[in-house]
């Protein structure tokens, strides 16, 4: 497959139990089209020169730019040192970003534009020459999803998406949205799967390289704590909540049309319940973790009836903590009669032995109370206490919330005595800070996410067969949504529209306030 | 916040800690483990203590520093605590004995009280190590015992040392300093061709014990000759030559920071190789709890290693 030797015994240096070794990714290098828009500047320019520093690259790694402006090498190097100085985890050293940035091309042009492409094909080709990138090149797809098309022709035409040799690879990373529903999604699929093979294709859901969220795997399979009280028996709902509490901004052009539930919920909040439903893979190889989440995701389906189990809602002007924010039909440039929802809850079934009659609330929204992601496994009450009433009015339900972000960490939330002669019960918490000293130095999602890219290492991206099983849940409330009513509106900053919290209130159910 | 205790006894310092603890909420309750670093009462101490905060902010632990004071003097134990800000992720107590109470015996008895409850303890030599670190009061009790052969006095002789009192659990940072040039030569085996190694040359300062280790650990790895000299005059690790049938792979660092890589038939490729700072080592350290095999058989792998002056290629 590729020059990457999968088996480690070929080569004497390697040792299983060398685990100080890191995996350096082999010769090769990375081109971004789209390098000049907010995502790269941000987050992937910062995330290679990371990955450098940290010693991860290959020597001889090329970074080739591709975007529609008159820049000269030079000028590229300029805007990728003013994003690494901005936006870099870790320290600035000046000979890391001499070797990197000695390996910078930048390539003029516009998607339709043949010649331009044929130059990128030139450039590709003299990289593999002079820095030795042995015909091995990633391209990241930082563009809108309507280009996909014709940029994956172009890089077909140009030659470039097929590698010369059988040792070398060509692979390509894109980023959501995955379609925006599960026709666009399959056609989206076809197309690139037409020019890169499908274990070629790298989807990048920034979720999945977050630390906490390797961690639920960890907290569920490697202790004997909490399996035991995974299931129906012992869980009463599960609570998954992502919040954020900017508005769209400038955005808003993107985000109409798209709505919440697309944005965020059909990958972030349905992997996140994959990671919390599935059961145990047979081994963390990337194939046998990728069934087990292709498994729960074929046995989620929406709760019925819609109209009860899901909510939308949409912000409008309102206190954003000490700022007064404008509402989203007000945002420069966004349509005022806009249906977009900003707000979306829903609620999931499992149809597992494990999980059956557990509602999953997947919620998300904007311009909401604060900035937080995070699941509560929320368990039943014991089925008797010894108590009398009085002694546990305090008392809720037991709950462990995984904190994904920020503050990361664990929390279980249970039952104390409160000091004093009478016997009384109140919830307290106990809490691991897996946040609090870990956050400063773990590396950030995106270098994880290419780094593993570069090394053909698919565990932590989402395949075809899941971007479709998360569409084909999805799909109903969205033609529900379409064809009927408006989204409720809610003021900024607080916890979304009265609909959501009916959702759960209905079974006597309350969100929790992360 | 610091706080010093001067002329204290143990009991009153970990009166002290949960009082902190009291008044400042969570301190000490997410940490993973406890560092014991061992230091004579030198300039040093304040940078070898540095250095483990700056690792605590990967591994948050609690660091005592045992600090031998002079021994001509009257007993005595001088105490500050470090919490908050000045701490890093961690919190210091720092242990300063004078007397008999600068003796290793002592200074174990002094930190059993402070060690966290059911984590791994981790020991610190950043200077001179005990001849067997497993043996040492402190280093028992002890799961990992960090050594640097580098820091020493004779490196070489110390690493030799090592080498015929290892106990599994042992570390040096000499070995750590290497984990980069090791992964470099390991992915540049990863590449086609995909040819065996027919002979090694490693080449580096005289008293680099870095060097020998890395030779070590081909010596380990290959079941070919390893040869070591001493060419590069400064830095550490100058270089290293695996020769294969269709040419040699060559990981060249002639000035201490960047190193150059030549394969046949491939342009030559820069990397940055910089000596890693004492904190980056550290947190590797910390990373692993258990015994580090792989470093056990380099350290054997040393007695294969042949020494000379010209590589086995001889091509200078």
């Amino acid at each position: 497959m590729t020059a990457l030797a999968s088996d480690p015994r070929s080569n004497p240096l390697r040792d299983p139990r060398d685990k100080r070794m890191p995996r350096i990714a082999g010769p090769s290098g990375l081109v971004i089209f789209g390098v000049t828009g907010d995502l790269s500047r941000r987050k992937l320019m910062p995330a290679v020169y990371d990955l450098a520093n940290r010693g991860l690259l290959p020597p001889g790694f090329a970074l080739t730019g591709f975007a529609r402006r008159d820049w000269t090498g030079e000028d590229f190097g300029q805007v990728v040192y003013q994003a690494v100085r901005e936006h870099s985890r870790t320290p600035f050293r000046q000979t890391v970003w001499d070797r990197l940035a000695e390996g910078f091309r930048f390539v003029a042009g516009s998607f339709e534009d043949d010649a331009a492409f044929d130059r990128l094909a030139e450039t590709v080709d003299e990289l593999d020459r002079v820095r030795g990138t042995d015909g091995n090149h990633a391209f990241y797809l930082s563009i809108p999803p309507a280009a996909f098309p014709i940029v994956c022709k172009q890089l077909a035409r140009s030659g470039l998406a097929g590698q010369d040799q059988p040792d070398q690879w060509r692979r390509v990373v894109i980023e959501k949205p995955f379609g925006h529903n599960l026709a666009s999604a399959r056609e989206l699929n076809a197309i690139v799967n037409d020019v890169f093979p499908e274990e070629s294709v790298f989807r990048i859901d920034h979720y999945l390289g977050k630390e906490t969220v390797q961690n639920i795997l960890a907290l569920r399979f490697a202790n004997q704590l909490f399996e035991p009280i995974w299931n129906a028996n012992y869980v009463d709902h599960v609570q998954i909540t992502m919040a954020e509490d900017i508005g769209l901004g400038g955005r808003a052009g993107y985000y109409d049309g798209i709505g919440a539930a697309r944005d965020v919920i059909q990958n972030h909040l349905l992997q996140l319940l994959a990671f919390t439903a599935m059961e145990e893979p047979v081994s963390f190889s990337p194939a046998k973790l990728r069934a087990e989440k292709i498994k729960v995701l074929s046995a989620t389906k929406l709760a019925l009836p819609l109209d009860q189990t899901t909510a939308r809602g949409q912000y409008t002007a309102g206190w954003q903590g000490n700022e007064w924010v404008i509402g989203l039909k007000e945002e420069k440039g966004f349509n005022p009669d806009s249906r977009t929802e900003t707000y979306a809850a829903i609620t999931c079934a499992i149809d597992t032995r494990r999980w059956a009659g557990v509602p999953f609330y997947l919620r998300t929204g904007k311009r909401l109370g604060r900035r937080v992601t995070e699941i509560a496994i929320v368990f039943k009450r014991a089925p008797h206490l010894p108590f009398d009433s009085t002694m546990t009015e305090e008392l809720g339900q037991n709950a462990l919330v995984i904190r994904v972000q920020p503050d990361e960490g664990v929390t279980i939330r249970f039952g104390s005595k409160v000091p004093g002669s009478a016997m009384e019960v109140r919830d307290v918490t106990m809490d691991f800070g897996y946040g609090l000293s870990f956050t400063e130095d773990s590396p950030e999602a995106y270098e994880r996410l290419i780094l593993d890219m570069l090394l053909g290492e698919p565990s932590l991206f989402p395949v075809d067969e899941e971007v479709e099983l998360s569409w084909r849940i999805l799909d109903p409330v969205l033609e529900r949504w379409a064809a009927e009513g408006e989204p409720e509106p809610y003021p900024a900053g607080g916890w979304g529209p009265p609909s959501g919290d009916a959702v759960l209130a209905r079974s006597g159910r309350v969100w929790r306030r992360p | 916040m610091i706080v010093d205790m001067p002329a204290t006894s143990t009991s009153q310092v970990s009166k002290k800690l949960v009082q902190l603890r009291e008044q400042g909420g969570v301190l000490a309750l997410g940490r993973v483990l406890t560092l014991v670093v061992v230091t004579d009462d030198t300039t040093s101490t304040e940078n070898a203590i540095e250095s483990a905060n700056a690792a605590s902010r990967q591994h948050p632990c609690r660091v005592i520093v045992l600090v031998r004071g002079a021994r001509q003097a009257a007993a005595r134990l001088d105490a500050q605590i470090r919490v908050g800000g000045d701490a890093g992720a961690s919190e210091v107590i720092v242990l300063r004995g004078y007397g008999p109470q600068a003796s290793a015996e002592a200074g174990a008895s002094m930190a059993v009280p402070m060690l966290l409850p059911d984590a791994p303890v981790v020991a610190w030599w950043p200077n001179t190590a005990p001849a067997v670190p497993a043996h040492d009061p402190v280093g028992q009790l002890t799961h990992r015992r960090i050594t640097d052969a580098a820091a020493e006095k004779h490196p070489l002789r110390a690493l030799e040392q090592r080498a015929s009192n290892y106990v599994p659990g042992d570390s040096d940072l000499a070995w750590t300093r290497l984990t980069l040039w090791r992964a470099l030569l390991a992915a540049a085996l990863d590449q086609p061709p995909y040819e065996d190694v027919t002979s090694a040359d490693v080449d580096g300062e005289a008293d680099s014990p870095s060097t020998d280790l890395l030779a070590g650990w081909l010596a380990s790895r290959l079941p070919v000759p390893v040869k070591r000299t001493k060419i590069g005059a400064a830095g550490g690790v100058h270089s290293v030559r695996l020769n294969r049938p269709s040419g040699p792979i060559e990981l060249i660092r002639p000035d201490a920071k960047i190193g150059s890589l030549t394969q046949p038939g491939q342009p030559q490729r820069r990397v940055t190789l910089q000596r890693r700072s004492l904190s980056d080592c550290l947190s590797e350290e910390l990373r692993r709890l258990e015994p580090d095999e792989v470093y056990a058989e380099a350290l054997a792998g040393m007695a294969r290693v042949r020494r000379g002056r010209v590589p086995s290629g001889s091509r200078r």
